[in-house]
């Protein structure tokens, strides 16, 4: 009985040594079909649960109809601890990536063709980014904090020239400000006080570009979060509500007014506006019934009303535990819906047709949330 | 405060007088011709293979149904554990859920079954914490442990309070009782401990005989740590070549600790009673996980942890027991989050704890029962535990969770000729109540009473040879916690409990001889096959970052096999060897939903195979042992996919002891002051391993120990 004991645990041993570890390699599937046009790929930031370190980048190759998964590693194999953790934003902007990665405290700047990293800026509880001219402005967390017993921190848009990776500029908005947009010399950030419950932020702050400072704040509602422009000199600004008793809903603010124009009973989770279309996905949680209630609307921007609750026709939302993310490809209309399943697991990615109907469906890395896409 | 011990420590050096602490075992089998020190350490090795502790009143040396795991002695000095977790790690079944470092958390998850389903006792009573249903292990010095035991299913015992039938695996620390020999009244030890991470470990125990029924047990501790440690993340290309090799200083993992306790022991002609009063206090930085960009955290926690318990165990008439104990707890915590790049947290929560419990036995049939009778052994109980938990917080929203719970437990035991078999059934019946909040959370939880079985059987084919068949069957279900009911935005009150059902069988092979080299051989295998349904499990929620809601969803199926060896030789010149093997399989397979890739997964961090080897070389007052751990290769999740694959990790402890008597005129009753000394090496191979993804854990360690008994 030792021997035999002995034998298996030698054995066991032996076949269960420590081994070097190697970089993670990518993997690669064939999804979809091929398609040469002016939009060679797309990639797809997985943001990855807290503390994981597990943000990573996917590739798709129109060219070759290829998925590749987890291509940070092989780009970049001589950066320690790989992408970093809770991958925030994703944008190209110049021939350039940008990567803001929450929690790392970093904008990972890469070549948008290679994803071979450029450099990183250091910018702490980095939220979303976007750009105009010559910089990318990034929203933060990590103000100042009140010296008083509540701890309130305001939060601020930092920015940095997009060929030097210098920050040259810090502007102190709302309290957590989330998402901002750059509209005809104008930043637009939704602040969401989300560290603050239950006094949420209900503003967006207005930046004037070329002096880089806040000149005003309009009232909106709790708890702001997405923030785009149309082509019609538009905002839509997303509330997420309070989870209770204000539900999460969709305003639209005129730009030229800079007043609130409109609100829609779209709860948002992610949105994407391609023309004159508006795509939104959401969950809300349902506290009578201890139920998600999720939804796949899409918005017309002329007319501000709902087109649909539910572009996706062939009954596949089903397989749709937790929408995150949602993109819609410039040309072909593809719309791209991440499924981030219970946070801890690989996601899904599933691509639909303009008509609604599922055309592919590939395995993510861990919660996949933002989708850029490259052109030519 | 370190400088003054030391000075305390060399002063009582130069002091040294007098008689010894009583370390032998009252009822040695061995004791005889053989020298004093070969002796204890036999005995304690054995203790391994013997039964429980004879209890006042019990009738008989008796095996028990279900055979227990248990550390004690030579055994437990020899693992070089600072804390419980440490040596839990040595028990075969178990997975060590280790954030690494002096102060960080340590749980133990038995049978795979989940930690909140091991119920940790202290010195015969359940430590509870009805906030988040586990106990940090690593908080608990062995310092002055005297035995870990831990029981698949539950102890093997009926005359015990109800809640010890609650939980699924259940691991019993018990602490040193005073033992005063030949005349002896009273016993001094004084340790210190000093080692890498800047540990400075001082320590003392007092007992003092206040009367020949009366024992006082007095100690106190207090350990320091700065917490540091080299820790070295490396990875390579496909060809070898390196790609990247990064050493950093693992920070913020200080601790220090503040351990008091007081105990009296009484003995009573038929009957015992034990009053102990505990208090914990430590502030402690959380290392945290080290990710890209970030290699320090700056989180902090406090802890306050009192108790005072009390049992009284007395023979009321012939053929029946009866036993009470009590206890009340005041728990405090304080999470620090000053790291102003993240969200500032300043949370305090604090528990309260009252419980009473009364058990009853009655010997039917039994040499001594009622009916008198040779050969077979009747005993019936019934037991009835009340408990009350409070939970106060300063959060926002925060309700104020109060909960009653009764428990009440009848069980039989029938012992005849070949044939042993217990049965109980638990009743629990809980009662929530909470302050109703500003926001839309409905009402106290509440739940139907919970009747749940046990069954144990062991069988003995051959009286004279100590070769056990067994097997049993066991349900039992945890209660969800006030976090899991009431945590702002995050508790669901639909919840149900989260059942367990256990089917073990397994087989017990014991041998001893008194003379020749082979003195013991003992070998035990279990094969098990649980479930666990309606898990509790934290799932996102509604339309927002990092929201979570608790829900019922998981199902997991555990296929396992336990195995431990173990073997005593008597090497000749007054050499003894003792050698200890452990080895677990486990399957634990996620079968929550079949349309995810997670499906059929082994669940997170369970390695399918692990074991672990001690062994023990002694010769007169010189010790040396060894020890190994292996945890095979896991994911740290259930989807296992390459990105989730963790590495096999195993360590080599060795440590080199030695006791030295003194000699000396003045000790007339042949037991003298004794020191003790060791040394330490932990990881010996400076393994560069994680436990827990992104938390590195120390690679080389070691430490040293003096210890003097007076």
């Amino acid at each position: 009985m030792k021997k035999i004991l002995y034998i298996a645990m030698m054995s066991a041993v032996m076949a269960g040594c420590r081994k070097d570890v190697v970089v993670f390699p990518a993997e690669e599937e064939q999804k979809g079909e091929k398609q040469i046009s002016e939009v060679t790929g797309f990639y797809l930031l997985n943001e990855g649960n807290m503390g994981s370190n597990k943000a990573t980048l996917d590739y798709y190759d129109y060219a070759t109809a290829t998925y590749s998964r987890n291509i940070y590693a092989e780009a970049n194999p001589d950066v320690p601890k790989e992408l970093g953790d809770v991958g925030n934003d994703l944008k190209i902007y110049g021939g350039r990536l940008y990567a803001v990665i929450n929690c790392s405290n970093k904008i990972e700047v890469m070549d948008a063709k290679t994803a071979k990293r450029i450099g990183q800026v250091d910018i702490p509880n980095c939220r979303y980014i976007t750009f105009d001219g010559k910089y990318a402005y990034v929203t933060s967390y990590a103000g100042p904090v009140s010296l008083d017993a509540s701890h309130a921190q305001i939060g601020y848009v930092a920015r940095f020239d997009t060929a030097t990776l210098a920050i040259d500029g810090q502007c102190l908005v709302g309290y957590q400000p989330d998402e901002l947009a750059a509209v005809d010399g104008k930043l637009y950030v939704a602040n969401s006080g989300g560290y603050m419950v239950p006094d949420y932020d209900h503003t967006v702050s207005v930046i004037d570009i070329a002096s880089f400072t806040e000149t005003k704040r309009i009232d909106v509602a709790k708890n702001l979060w997405r923030v785009r422009a149309d082509g019609h000199g538009q905002l839509w600004v997303s509330s997420r509500g309070d989870y209770f008793d204000t539900a999460a809903k969709l305003y639209c603010i005129d730009t030229k007014t800079d007043a609130v124009v409109d609100s829609l009973d779209v709860a948002v989770s992610a949105l994407d506006i391609t023309g004159d279309s508006l795509y939104a996905c959401a969950t809300a949680w349902d506290y009578i019934n201890y139920e998600e209630v999720v939804s796949y609307a899409i918005v017309d921007v002329r007319t501000r009303k709902v087109v649909t609750t539910n572009f996706i026709t062939d009954g596949t939302e089903t397989q749709i535990q937790k929408p995150y993310g949602i993109k819609v490809h410039p040309l072909t209309r593809d719309v791209f819906v991440t499924d981030a399943k219970n946070y801890v697991t690989p996601g899904m990615l599933h691509c639909y047709g303009q008509d609604g109907l599922l055309k592919w469906s590939v395995r993510t890395g861990d919660i996949p949330g933002e989708i850029s896409f490259v052109y030519k | 405060m370190r400088r003054l011990l030391l000075y305390i420590l060399l002063l009582l050096c130069a002091a040294v007088e007098a008689a010894d602490a009583a370390y032998g075992d009252q009822k040695s089998e061995f004791r005889s011709q053989r020298s004093e020190v070969r002796d204890q350490q036999l005995d304690s090795i054995l203790r391994e293979f013997s039964i429980d502790e004879v209890e006042v009143t019990a009738r008989r040396r008796e095996e028990p149904v279900i055979p227990v795991q248990k550390l004690d002695g030579a055994r437990l000095e020899g693992l070089s554990a600072q804390s419980v977790a440490d040596a839990a790690r040595y028990f075969s079944g178990v997975q060590l859920k280790d954030y690494g470092g002096v102060g960080g958390m340590k749980t133990i998850d038995v049978r795979s079954m989940g930690t909140h389903h091991v119920g940790v006792f202290y010195d015969g009573i359940e430590i509870g914490n009805a906030q988040n249903g586990t106990v940090d292990l690593g908080k608990f010095s062995m310092d002055n442990i005297e035995e870990l035991a831990l029981y698949n299913g539950q102890k093997s015992e009926i005359f015990q309070p109800a809640k010890d039938y609650g939980s699924a695996g259940t691991l019993y620390i018990k602490t040193r009782r005073p033992k005063f020999t030949d005349g002896k009244n009273y016993n001094l030890s004084v340790s210190m401990k000093a080692g890498t991470f800047g540990l400075a470990n001082p320590s003392v125990l007092y007992e003092q005989k206040l009367a020949e029924n009366i024992h006082l047990s007095a100690s106190a501790e207090y350990t320091y740590a700065h917490g540091r440690y080299h820790f070295r993340y490396r990875r390579v290309l496909p060809n070898g070549d390196v790609a990247w090799d990064t050493t950093a200083v693992r920070q913020n993992g200080d601790v220090q600790a503040l351990r008091a306790e007081v105990g009296l022991f009484g003995y009573l002609p038929e009957g015992k009673w034990h009053v102990k009063g505990y208090y914990y206090q430590s502030e402690k930085g959380i290392p945290g996980a080290i990710v890209n960009n970030v290699w320090k955290n700056s989180q902090r926690q406090w802890d306050r942890n009192a108790f005072v318990q009390g049992n009284y165990t007395q023979r009321v008439t012939k053929g029946y027991d009866v036993q009470v104990n009590a206890k009340y707890t005041n728990d405090y915590m304080r999470y620090l989050n000053p790291d102003t790049t993240l969200m500032y947290i300043d949370n305090c929560f604090t528990q309260q704890e009252v419980y009473v419990s009364m058990a009853h036995r009655l010997a039917v049939v039994g040499v001594k029962g009622l009916v008198t009778h040779k050969d077979v052994n009747w005993d019936v109980s019934l037991s009835a535990d009340y408990q009350w938990n409070y939970l106060q917080a300063n959060l926002a929203n925060f309700v104020y969770p109060e909960r009653s719970t009764v428990l009440a437990a009848a069980a039989t035991q029938l012992y005849w000729k070949y044939l042993k078999m217990q049965a109980s059934v638990l009743g629990t019946f809980i009662f929530d109540k909470i302050r109703q909040p500003t926001i839309a959370m409905p009402t106290a939880y509440k739940q139907r009473p919970q009747f749940t079985p046990a069954v144990f059987l062991s069988y003995q084919p051959i009286l004279s040879e100590e070769l056990f068949l067994r097997a049993y069957y066991k349900r039992i279900f945890r209660m969800p916690t006030f976090n899991d009911l009431y945590y702002t935005d995050v508790g669901n009150i639909t919840l149900l409990p989260e059942y367990t059902t256990q089917y073990d069988g397994g087989v017990q092979y014991d041998k001893r001889w008194q003379e020749g080299a082979c003195r013991a051989v003992s070998v035990k295998a279990d094969g098990y096959f649980n479930q666990v349904k309606n898990k509790i499990v934290a799932i996102p929620k509604g339309n927002g970052q990092y929201r979570w809601q608790m829900m019922n969803l998981g199902y997991v199926e555990i296929r396992g096999v336990d195995v431990n060896a173990s073997t005593t030789l008597d090497l000749t010149h007054e050499v003894l060897l003792s050698i200890g093997a452990t080895y677990t399989y486990q399957k634990a397979q996620d079968f929550t939903d079949p349309n995810e890739i997670t499906y059929g997964g082994q669940i997170a961090y369970i390695p399918w195979h692990s074991c672990s080897a001690m062994a023990n070389l002694s010769w007169k007052g010189l010790s040396v042992n060894y020890a190994f751990i292996y945890v095979g290769e896991r994911y740290h999740n259930s989807a296992n996919i390459p990105a989730n694959y963790e590495q096999p990790w195993y360590t080599h402890d060795m440590s080199v002891s030695y006791e030295l008597k003194i000699k000396n005129a003045k000790c007339k009753m042949s037991e003298c002051q004794r020191m003790y000394f060791a040394v330490e090496i932990n990881n010996m191979f400076n393994q560069q391993y994680e436990v827990i993804l992104n938390y590195p854990m120390p690679g080389i360690n070691g430490k040293g120990i003096v210890r003097i008994m007076i």
